[in-house]
């Protein structure tokens, strides 16, 4: 459904380098994530690929069409929401929806199947001004909007950046709704835990893919034991976890340290603690854990500047 | 159309639920007519004026060879007759006819006095009373020159008519520059910002991403503007008629149609710079030194054009209310029909189609 080729971008006469050489292909009914954190250069490649701006080299195609020659035939089929709250804020629910169904040649009734789920949830506020409702709201209006001519790809930009943690499992609940009926869908986003929602994921970095696969063949990709740590004095932890010769590598993940170690025997990992505790660590935590989409990430992203 | 329609209805429903831009809008013309109504002395130089020469005699000629050798005044030509003055008027280059009736300087030479005429086009007000004094100065000057070693003096009476407005009257002037500048400053201002706002609220981004022409959304941004400033024309000219007593002479469908050309030019103007422009503050800072400055500078309207540097002058020509400003002055005050503004109102439409056509080629497709 969307084929990626080769694509680079770069602003300012090509010394801030966007996307390089980004390729990917996209199947049809797939919901495909983008994962990476701000400034990875997903907002310019979804821009790229709604045609909204033109790559510097590379090629890609959207629902068969190329994004260049056929651009026209692109912004017919395809919905999009920009990471930004951008319909009009002064006109209503009911106004925005009625207006873009317009401007797409169709009418509320004719594709009110298909928002249904999402858009009578705001229904009973459709005279408010979109201005005036809440995040969660806007953002289910801006979906409803951007649905509403039934598109064969539907692109959304960090959809759940600042909204609550109650409307974003609803939001991807409602992705899966929409792949259902056979829509696919590329969603980007800087929150790991989202991944695993995807069919597949890309992890970007830097304008960079680091993986491309299924979230759990990118977990299972990992290949080496990771351990949970915790202690009362989690600076000092640190300091020492980082000092000490067994340790291969320790992030930050909430309340715990994520370890990976040169020797992952039992002897090892015990006279790791012994150490710990000699340099008066109480309390320590500390067991296996199965890594997540974000070790894979950070484990990838020192890969790539070793 | 169901399209253009919709993007219509939407343009209505950002214009008249911005309530406080709404009042601005509807209140300046308002305001500025009440408030304003002053009038500014200038100096003027080299205005062409027509001579009718009835007497044809020493004095006469002497006289009007001194006028045109003054930096003040050009003579255009000399006419036949007195008949001819109201045309040479109409035309809209002479700013004033000098008459010396039969028997001038034998009249001064027998019964010590004499009378010439002088008519000025006082729909300009303050050209027309500074010309005026300048034309006594210059006779009275004449008449000392001839006074010397003469025992009894002669005297050379100067009779003063204003033509178009007897009563000197400057809201005359001030009415015409004022629909220029509220019009210019409306429509330009509000559609510059109003393609720049969908830009920096990011709808631009959504709207691209659709099948959408841009024909219709320049064309959807025009209508709620022209008839705002349609209205304010109306109110314009229903307070000069009720508040300063002073009707249109002329046709007011005319009036009404360039009005409407002129909306249209403003608007393409204000199309383009919303279209060249990144943010609402550059936008609204550009349509400010497009409009107002130029406005009150060069349309003639504060300052005489004749009077200024030639590089202003020609500069002058692309000031689209400076063309607006001539032909309101001549169908408000004069009562001329659409023969003596064909030209002004020409120009007008090619502005309007200039500005349309660069507007649409330099529309953006994407987003860079």
């Amino acid at each position: 459904m969307v084929t990626v080729e080769n694509l680079t971008k770069s602003y300012s006469e090509g010394k801030v380098k966007a996307i390089t050489n980004l390729t990917f292909r996209v199947n049809e009914g797939e919901v495909f994530g983008m994962i990476g954190p701000d400034g990875a250069g997903k907002t310019t490649l979804f821009r790229i690929l709604t045609t909204l701006l033109l790559p510097d080299s590379g090629n890609a195609q959207v629902a068969g069409f190329d994004i260049q020659k056929q651009y026209k035939n692109i912004r017919e089929s395809v919905g999009y929401m920009p990471g930004k709250f951008s319909l009009y804020q002064d006109l209503t629910v009911e106004e925005n929806l009625s207006f873009f169904a317009t401007v797409f040649g169709t009418t509320i009734e004719q594709n009110y199947a298909l928002i249904k789920d999402i858009y009578s949830q705001i229904e009973p506020f459709r005279k408010r001004k979109a201005g005036q409702l809440s995040g969660g709201m806007k953002q289910k209006l801006a979906l409803s909007c951007a649905l509403i001519h039934r598109p064969k790809v539907l692109f959304l930009d960090e959809p759940t950046t600042g909204v609550d943690a109650v409307s974003r499992k609803e939001f991807w609940e409602m992705l899966r709704r929409l792949k259902s009926q056979g829509i696919t869908i590329l969603v980007s986003t800087p929150y790991m835990d989202e991944a695993s929602l995807c069919d597949r994921i890309a992890l970007i970095q830097n304008g960079s893919i680091l993986s491309i696969n299924t979230p759990q063949a990118v977990t299972s990709a990992f290949g080496e034991k990771l351990f949970g740590i915790k202690s009362e004095m989690m600076y000092t932890l640190q300091q020492d976890l980082r000092s000490s010769s067994v340790v291969k590598s320790c992030n930050a993940f909430g309340e715990f340290y994520h370890l990976t170690l040169k020797d992952t025997s039992d002897d090892a990992s015990s006279a790791l603690l012994r150490s710990l505790k000699e340099k008066g660590h109480q309390s320590l935590e500390f067991e296996e854990i199965t890594p997540k989409i974000e070790d894979c990430f950070i484990k990838l992203m020192s890969e790539g500047s070793n | 159309m169901k399209q253009l329609l919709s993007f219509i209805k939407k343009e209505f429903y950002h214009v008249f639920r911005d309530r406080k831009t709404l009042l601005m809008l509807f209140g300046l013309p308002i305001a500025q007519i009440i408030l304003f109504g002053f009038a500014l002395t200038n100096e003027i130089k080299n205005a062409k004026i027509v001579v009718v020469d009835y007497a044809k005699d020493e004095a006469s000629r002497q006289i009007a060879d001194k006028v045109d050798a003054s930096t003040y005044f050009d003579i255009d030509k000399y006419l036949s007759g007195h008949e001819e003055i109201e045309e040479a008027f109409r035309s809209g280059k002479i700013k004033m006819a000098l008459i010396f009736p039969d028997h001038f300087y034998s009249d001064l030479l027998h019964t010590n006095k004499a009378q010439v005429q002088v008519i000025a086009d006082a729909s300009d007000l303050n050209t027309a009373t500074t010309l005026t004094n300048y034309i006594s100065n210059i006779i009275t000057d004449y008449q000392s020159g001839l006074n010397k070693g003469t025992t009894i003096p002669y005297r050379i009476v100067p009779e003063i008519r204003m033509l178009y407005n007897p009563q000197l009257k400057g809201e005359h002037t001030f009415i015409p520059g004022m629909m220029a500048m509220i019009m210019m400053i409306i429509c330009v201002m509000m559609t510059a910002i109003s393609i720049v706002r969908e830009k920096e609220l990011g709808t631009m981004e959504i709207l691209l991403v659709s099948p959408f022409k841009p024909i219709l959304v320049i064309l959807s941004k025009f209508v709620p503007y022209l008839l705002i400033s349609l209205m304010n024309v109306t109110s314009i000219l229903l307070l000069s008629k009720f508040f300063l007593n002073l009707p249109v002479q002329g046709s007011i469908v005319l009036l009404y149609a360039i009005s409407f050309i002129f909306i249209i030019t403003s608007l393409c103007l204000g199309l383009l710079i919303s279209i060249k422009s990144e943010s609402q503050q550059t936008a609204m800072f550009i349509s400010l030194m497009a409009t107002l400055l130029p406005t009150l500078l060069l349309s003639g309207f504060m300052f005489p054009i004749e009077n200024m540097p030639l590089p202003l002058q020609i500069i002058s020509n692309i000031v689209p209310s400076k063309w607006f400003y001539v032909i309101v002055k001549s169908i408000m005050i004069k009562g001329s029909g659409f023969q003596t503004i064909w030209k002004e109102t020409l120009i007008l439409c090619g502005m309007a189609l200039f500005l349309l056509i660069v507007s649409l080629r330099s529309f953006k497709i994407r987003l860079a």
